[in-house]
């Protein structure tokens, strides 16, 4: 392991082929170029298959292909063209397809704008697709946490062949910062795909479905499908807490508010605030019983992202009205200063 | 329907029999459909070249969306019109593979059109089998991009009026401008001489991509009896006396 200094989107690009990626298919989109142009370069070098698709829409699918051939395969956007990938998602995800969709947000909804936002809480979370399903969702608030969730995602994915997507924003796209890059895997521990279309030979044929026209048949596929979540779920929550021992206000922020909310947390506790933070690193699932347990011990607990309000809903759902549950957001892109998010602490802790 | 043991008796040869690539299913086609035609073709061709045990299949959205049940191969669905897209995939991830998909006139000249035409263009070394029947057949009868000027369908009840709805799509004629496809041919199954014709078609795009030529496409003009509201003769005559008229046959690029 070697600490260098690397765009998140680079860092991101490199741990997905040290997390053995052989195919990467993508479409030009502002803020995640970094990541298109890095994978261009170096994929090929490595072994690998780059494709820059027709569309968006091409991308994912050719993802769809690529993983039911057998490979660990990954696409990487920002939010209108995760909203064109949203079909194939789906497919993937009914056709128990693992693959990795990266996001790196920008400001919306359309055309919106290229500065970082988090507006595709709601996209990600909570379907986006059509039909009953859910996406691993995973958000990194620094570079060196965007590399390590890239190789996580590709883990989990295949585990419970589902697909995955890392969640960020152009801030972490676009911040360079000090990474110490994950060691490259050793392919032999990825699980083997048994499933895979490689060619029936000394077997029965393999077929990959995300459909079935019996009711029955499809009520039983589903139920299949949210065993997994289930799974997932139950042995998959992942967060970090900050201050949270003796904290009487909490706050609940992700990805670059997470880390913003860090130092605001600091700064508040300087000021003698009993402020605390849980970061929320897995954003599906989402960590509702942590919240609700800390809820009981805290009179506020804010929320604070870069949306008018999405995370917000779960975070009320947690808590119900065991405390106080306050909304501090930015819109558009604009993204708010810790002095910002520390008045609306002082407000609530001195209410 | 139970399986029926037929013997043969002494002195007789069995000349004629399930493709090896074939499952025992049976087809949920339409009587006088050509799809039934098309993929025994596109089976033979499998054993003929003797790749069934290296080739993908991909299913698309509509009365083919069975075919993963048909063939005794490795298979996938896709999304209606991303079948090349996914064929890209799986012919990128594995270039060992034989990679085929079988596509209707909608899914591959209307939502698929931006995949089809890419893939073409960027000569993607895989096969695909076309089936121009200027209907949506599973959906019940809608206008396709291929429906003939006049044609009346569900959603052009008082005919296909080219002012309002265009005109049909050529797309083996597109196709064949770019420099990417090796081989792009209409074909028709309409009797037993074009059968053959169409299954040394299908049998060339299976071995260009063998050779790693690229992109083959062969377009099979087919009847839909059950939409169209004709006989399967009927079918047969549409064929050859209409859909040939604005489709005409023959090879568009290479051979």
């Amino acid at each position: 392991m070697s600490r260098v200094l690397m765009r998140g989107n680079e860092a991101i690009a490199e741990a997905a082929i040290r997390a053995g990626c052989q195919c990467y298919f993508c479409y030009p989109i502002t803020p995640q170029g970094e990541l298109v142009e890095y994978m261009a370069r170096e994929l090929p070098a490595r072994g690998g298959a780059f494709l820059q698709a027709e569309s968006e829409t091409a991308a994912i699918n050719m993802v769809y292909g690529a993983s039911a051939a057998g490979v660990r395969t990954m696409t990487s956007s920002s939010s209108p063209g995760i909203s064109l990938k949203l079909e194939g998602i789906s497919y993937m995800a009914g056709a128990r397809l693992p693959g990795v969709i990266v996001n790196i947000m920008r400001g919306g909804p359309g055309l919106g704008n290229i500065a970082p936002a988090q507006g595709d809480y709601f996209q990600a979370t909570k379907g986006g697709g059509h039909g009953d399903y859910r996406l691993i969702v995973l958000a990194p608030s620094s570079v060196q946490e965007a590399a390590e969730l890239v190789m996580l995602a590709f883990d989990l994915s295949d585990r419970y062949r589902t697909p995955a997507m890392l969640l960020a924003d152009g801030m972490l796209g676009q911040m360079m910062e000090p990474v110490e890059l994950p060691d490259p895997i050793d392919p032999a521990t990825i699980p083997g795909r048994p499933w895979a279309l490689t060619g029936a030979v000394d077997r029965a044929p393999n077929v990959v479905l995300s459909f079935d026209l019996d009711p029955q048949g499809l009520k039983e596929m589903n139920k299949g499908l949210q065993r997994t979540y289930q799974e997932i779920t139950e042995r998959e929550l992942r967060w970090e807490e900050v201050d949270t021992e003796d904290a009487d206000l909490l706050i609940v922020a992700y990805g670059s508010m997470g880390r913003i909310a860090k130092s605001v947390v600091r700064s508040a506790r300087e000021e003698g605030i009993k402020a605390g933070l849980v970061r929320p690193i897995t954003l599906w699932p989402f960590p509702y019983a942590r919240i609700r347990e800390l809820s009981e011990r805290v009179s506020t607990v804010l929320t604070a992202e870069l949306s008018a309000g999405q995370m917000w809903e779960d975070v009320r759902l947690a808590v119900g009205d065991r405390a106080a549950t306050p909304f501090f957001g930015e819109l558009g892109g604009v993204v708010p200063t810790p002095r910002d998010v520390l008045s609306e602490v002082k407000r609530y802790a001195n209410g | 329907m139970p399986m029926v043991e037929t013997r043969i008796p002494e002195g007789y040869t069995k000349v004629f029999t399930r493709p090896e690539a074939l499952s025992d299913a049976q087809y949920t086609y339409c009587p006088g459909c050509h799809h039934g035609v098309i993929t025994r073709l596109v089976a033979e061709a499998l054993d003929e070249l003797g790749i069934r045990g290296r080739t993908v299949g991909i299913a698309p959205v509509g009365c083919a969306v069975f075919l993963y049940r048909f063939f005794n191969c490795d298979f996938v669905q896709a999304a209606h019109g991303r079948a090349c897209a996914v064929a890209t995939g799986l012919k990128r991830a594995n270039p060992d593979l034989v990679v085929f998909s079988y596509q209707g006139d909608g899914d591959l000249g209307a939502i698929g059109t931006a995949e089809t035409v890419h893939a073409a263009n960027r000569g993607e070394n895989i096969t695909v089998i076309f089936i121009n029947n200027q209907i949506y057949g599973m959906t019940g009868g809608e206008m396709a991009p291929t429906t003939l000027p006049g044609q009346r369908t569900v959603t052009s009840p008082g005919g296909r009026d080219t002012r309002l709805m265009g005109y049909p799509l050529k797309v083996s004629e597109m196709l064949a401008q770019l420099d990417g496809p090796c081989y792009i041919t209409r074909q028709s199954v309409h009797d037993a001489r074009h059968v053959g014709l169409t299954r040394k078609a299908i049998v060339q795009a299976f071995r260009n991509q063998l050779e790693g030529k690229g992109f083959s496409l062969v377009e099979v003009l087919a009847a839909c009896p059950t939409n169209f509201k004709m006989s399967p003769e009927q079918g047969n005559t549409w064929v050859v006396e209409k859909a040939m008229k604005a489709f005409p046959l023959g090879d568009l690029k290479g051979a």
